[in-house]
């Protein structure tokens, strides 16, 4: 922690309107969104900002969330910074624009208050809407805390921005559980913000009339393998600039941020890796245990995309059996995303850790301290039988 | 892919491209050659072609060849045989032929 870290103010804020603050204080040129529960809130609040004339943005209320992106999409490439957010099904029908967006490497800026997909109708939160579209070229960000919810948008700008970079970012908070939940946020001064997020300066724009150039040409069998290509450069140099962005980021506020965060991981023989609000109620079970003289630890995934491979085969190495957390139904691959992406990585260091993956929370439901203990227990299990099956397991489910 | 289909343009590697896929130099479409494209060619009846510009004048690819105000044909390293200019001609003198069969004419391939 920097010993002149600066003091914001304490509000006591929805992880919508945490995000709303946010985009308030960046003052971006255009935003563009539909409402959709439980994003609803960051759109409501920030429409009011911009009646209230406390923001300068062109605020266009589209019809769907595919104009939404669509419309952010044209604004980037005119050379504004512009931000949109949504969740769930907003997310999926969305799904077109998001890889022309980062195609197009435009740094735009969105919140994806995470929401399960149907059927059965449900607005509560899984994370199958980011996690479903984790290959499409995005960063993605997770929050645990409105806090982070907060910090995170206002990295995003800088992050996404960055010349090396200039892709995309999502920012991921659970939805209802930070979205729609009070916690105290420190919100930096308006002017800090204003210089933290400096002024967008495009290569290119549409509006710069006096340098034409074509947007949007097609690419058959000649170009189109060529101009994909960039897209894996710029991810690639993604984690040294979310971690130099993050270290400027807590020389400024106190709250440094990284690729992957671990709680009492160091000595610990058995951990378990999450992303989102759950990790607050892994933290609580790590202590509980941790009274019990059991060595439980956490390892907090902050970004997905670029999925941090080294840090996590780092910072999980030699621990005697890991439990990746994850609250997606996807179907038909062996386990879920995340599991997959520390299996790979595991693999092609010649880490041999015995994995297990659960999913859990879906459409909402509660995922308490208790249930995640239960998960420890079940990895010392493993360390002491050493008996993984089954691999793919099912946490808070009447499995009856 | 072979010549043919590739056009002349010569082909950049990946790390000389500009961002986005942008095109940066106006007017280099003249650079593409689209004529490989073509599976029906364009054959004018000089001799009947009233010389209206129509087909001039419709032609999306700017593949019609104009001298002194004469049509004189039509430039192929362009042209995609997409047509049109036979639909428009008032004179019906443009007739789309197969290349195939161009081909076996004039013993291209």
């Amino acid at each position: 922690m920097s010993g002149n870290r600066l003091k914001g103010e304490l509000k006591a804020l929805e992880g919508d309107n945490a995000v709303a603050e946010a985009m308030r204080q960046i003052n971006p040129d255009v935003v563009a969104a539909y409402p959709i529960t439980p994003q609803t809130e960051i759109v409501m609040t920030f429409s009011e900002f911009v009646a209230n004339g406390l923001v300068d943005t062109e605020f266009l209320a589209v019809e769907s969330e595919h104009a939404a992106l669509s419309a952010c999409i044209g604004a980037a490439l005119a050379g504004a910074r512009a931000l949109t957010a949504t969740c769930g099904p907003g997310l999926a029908l969305m799904w077109e624009m998001l890889w022309i967006a980062s195609s197009w490497r435009l740094p735009i800026i969105m919140n994806v208050v995470n929401r399960a997909f149907s059927s059965p109708l449900n607005i509560l939160c899984s994370h199958d809407d980011a996690m479903g579209s984790r290959d499409a070229g995005w960063i993605q960000l997770y929050a645990e805390s409105q806090q982070e919810a907060y910090d995170n948008t206002l990295q995003a700008v800088r992050i996404a921005e960055h010349p090396d970079i200039l892709l995309p970012v999502m920012c991921c908070l659970d939805g209802f559980v930070l979205g729609h939940t009070l916690e105290p946020v420190e919100v930096l001064p308006d002017e800090v913000v204003k210089e933290w997020a400096g002024t967008y300066n495009p290569c290119y724009s549409l509006l710069d009339i006096d340098h034409p150039v074509t947007y949007g040409a097609a690419d058959f069998t000649d170009y189109y393998f060529e101009h994909k290509r960039p897209q894996w450069e710029a991810m690639e140099r993604a984690p040294k600039v979310i971690l130099d962005i993050g270290e400027e980021f807590g020389k400024v506020t106190g709250r440094y941020y990284h690729l992957v965060d671990s709680y009492r991981l160091d000595d610990a023989d058995v951990a378990v890796v999450v992303l989102g609000a759950t990790s607050g109620a892994v933290r609580v079970a790590v202590d509980r245990l941790r009274k019990n003289g059991i060595k439980a630890g956490m390892l907090k995934l902050r970004c997905f995309r670029p999925f941090p491979a080294q840090q996590v085969v780092q910072a999980l190495q030699g621990k005697k059996a890991v439990a990746i957390l994850e609250r997606v139904a996807f179907f038909g691959a062996e386990a879920s995303p995340v599991f997959l992406e520390v299996a790979t990585a595991f693999y092609l260091r010649g880490v041999s850790t015995k994995l297990i993956n659960y999913t859990y929370g879906l459409g909402g439901r509660d995922t308490v301290p208790g249930q995640i203990c239960g998960v420890f227990q079940d990895l010392i299990d493993i360390t002491q039988t050493g008996k993984t099956e089954p691999i793919f397991r099912y946490l808070g489910l009447r499995d009856f | 892919m072979s010549d043919r289909l590739r056009g002349k343009m010569p082909e950049k590697g990946w790390k000389e491209l500009p961002i986005r896929g942008l095109i940066i130099e106006p007017g280099n479409s003249v650079n593409y050659e689209t004529g490989s494209w073509r599976a029906l060619r364009p054959i004018i009846n000089l001799e009947k072609c009233p010389h209206c510009m129509f087909c001039w004048l419709f032609c999306p690819d700017g593949s019609i060849i104009v001298k002194n105000s004469q049509v004189t044909g039509v430039d192929l390293r362009y042209c995609k045989g997409c047509g049109i200019c036979a639909v428009e001609c008032p004179r019906q003198v443009i007739t789309m032929v197969e290349e195939a069969e161009v081909a076996k004419e004039t013993n291209v391939w």
